[in-house]
């Protein structure tokens, strides 16, 4: 896009041509949005790109281009919301070339601004696009993290006694929010023991391993003392054929024997009611 | 340059942490606590790091030392207060922070050090 | 982006501070702030104790899908680090060996560049995304 004349032109070309261009853009968008929006949406939402566009283009001020990417951003997020896809939303950008075009084509004056138009509104269109994928990927990581939260309960088992039941594999994205809920929790009940059970892990290899023994570390910083719950028998051998050592950490084979031990440890004995 | 105030109260000296550290700081710290151990009758040393944001390697090297010197004159230290950031991202770190106890407040680590003598 | 000097304990402090800032400012987690920021500490003490002093650059930053994050870079004159293979091995030392200070620093980040020559100084950027 050149500098000066060319977008200059064809700047003055569409601030002249205004009502007659926005119109035909509008009956193109409308024509493909299958009663999603109504034709008095349509003409404000693209008339403010209009402005927006023909501010660019003129070099008015610098901060056009920048509303504009907003503008169109923006766009895209609210069409996709509206249930449009992302190839719809584009052709709607795209189409405001043949609103010009069918103008410019009467009197065969403006080719080359119109060339470089062109150019324009196809990074435009495209630019839709790319926001709408940045959107889903915002969209599908944001899943992630909920279903992260959501799959890592910290339960009271007793006073002073709480348990981190795991089910799934403990890679180190689901570490590291183990982590932060098991020490809030910490901290929120002032517990001294902390069970983690990994009957549901599926694979205990040496990098779960390792991810076990930071969750410990770091529970233990916070002075609360931990056992592993949990260990399957094919585990066992898993983790000793593989050498890894848990070293002073307590394992169980259920949360039953881990809770009878913390129980123990804190000084307390269940027995039978009289 | 701050200095951190020591408190005597029975067998037990406390260190409350409320500023941001400054590695002098945390060295002056050390010299005082070597002293009041030397000076006083204390058993116990209990820092509390509830107000503290960040501890890196050098701070957390300075703790353990604190724990090292104390045991030197037959007391034990008890870090408590850790905050679960630092607490991950020491881990992360991977400082062993040896030398020290950890409790999760000062009641605990008194608990702690009544237990020991 | 924020130029800050490292000459003392006190600038230390203040790169802390302002990391610390410019972090939440960009929406990392509490505890991505308190990892950034402790590598940050480290990596401006190195710059103090072993390059002599030096400049600390921190910047807000947008990843190609629109995420964000704080770029920090530190830079000095020093003598540089002759074996950074060594440097970035995790070494336990109660001296004044740059120990966990590089290593630590690389686990606490996202992404972790070193570039050292002896006697020609050492730079070295880091980057943390919000999640």
């Amino acid at each position: 896009m050149d500098a000066g004349g060319t977008g200059k032109r064809m700047a003055e070309y569409l601030r002249d041509h205004r009502d007659k261009v926005i119109g035909r853009w509008s009956e193109l968008v409308m024509s493909g949005a299958r009663g999603r929006t109504s034709l008095d949406e349509t003409r404000r939402e693209f008339g403010e790109l209009y402005s927006l566009i023909v501010r660019m283009l003129s070099h008015a001020d610098e901060h056009a281009a920048g509303e504009l990417r907003a503008a169109l951003d923006e766009l895209s997020r609210s069409r996709a919301r509206d249930g449009f896809t992302p190839t719809e939303t584009a052709l709607g950008v795209f189409s405001l070339k043949e609103a010009v075009y069918e103008l410019v084509a009467e009197t065969a004056e403006m080719v080359p601004e119109f060339l470089a138009f062109s150019r324009v509104i196809d990074d435009l269109g495209l630019r839709t696009f790319e926001a709408y994928s940045a959107a889903r990927e915002q969209i599908i990581s944001d899943q992630a993290n909920a279903m992260l939260e959501l799959s890592t309960p910290v339960v009271r088992l007793w006073e002073g006694i709480i348990a981190v039941p795991l089910v799934g594999t403990l890679d180190s994205a689901r570490t590291q929010v183990v982590m932060e809920k098991l020490l809030d929790t910490l901290v929120a009940t002032g517990a001294d023991h902390a069970v983690i059970d990994i009957t549901g892990v599926p694979t205990v290899d040496t990098e779960v391993a390792q991810h076990l023994l930071k969750t410990v570390t770091a529970a233990r910083l916070l002075g609360a003392e931990c056992t592993i719950s949990g260990i399957r028998p094919q585990v066992a051998q898993t983790i000793v054929s593989l050498g890894i050592e848990f070293g002073d950490i307590a394992t169980k084979a259920s949360l039953a024997d881990a809770l009878a031990l913390a129980l123990r440890q804190a000084g307390l004995k269940v027995v039978p009611a009289e | 340059m701050e200095r951190v105030p020591i408190l005597k109260i029975g067998q037990t000296l406390f260190v409350s942490i409320q500023i941001d550290l400054q590695d002098d700081t945390v060295l002056r710290l050390q010299e005082d606590l070597a002293d009041e151990l030397a000076a006083t009758t204390a058993r116990g040393v209990i820092i509390d790091i509830t107000a503290v944001e960040i501890v890196d390697s050098f701070i957390g090297r300075m703790l353990s030392m604190i724990g090292s010197i104390s045991r030197l004159f037959d007391a034990e230290t008890v870090i408590v207060g850790m905050r679960p950031a630092v607490a991950i991202t020491l881990t992360e770190l991977g400082l062993p922070l040896s030398g020290v106890r950890t409790a999760l407040n000062a009641e605990k680590g008194l608990e702690i050090l009544n237990g020991k003598s | 982006m924020d130029e800050l000097p490292i000459h003392s304990g006190d600038d230390v402090v203040r790169v802390r501070q302002r990391v610390r800032t410019v972090a939440a400012q960009n929406g990392l987690s509490l505890v991505d702030q308190t990892k950034l920021v402790t590598a940050a500490s480290e990596l401006a003490r190195n710059t103090l104790v072993h390059g002599g002093g030096g400049v600390a650059r921190i910047e807000s930053v947008k990843s190609a899908n629109g995420r964000a994050g704080v770029k920090l870079h530190f830079s000095d004159e020093g003598p540089g680090i002759a074996d950074i293979d060594l440097a970035l091995t995790d070494r336990w030392t109660t001296g004044t060996g740059l120990g966990l200070g590089l290593s630590g620093s690389r686990r606490l980040v996202d992404e972790f560049e070193l570039n050292s020559k002896p006697g020609a100084g050492t730079s070295v950027m880091v980057v943390k995304w919000s999640r």
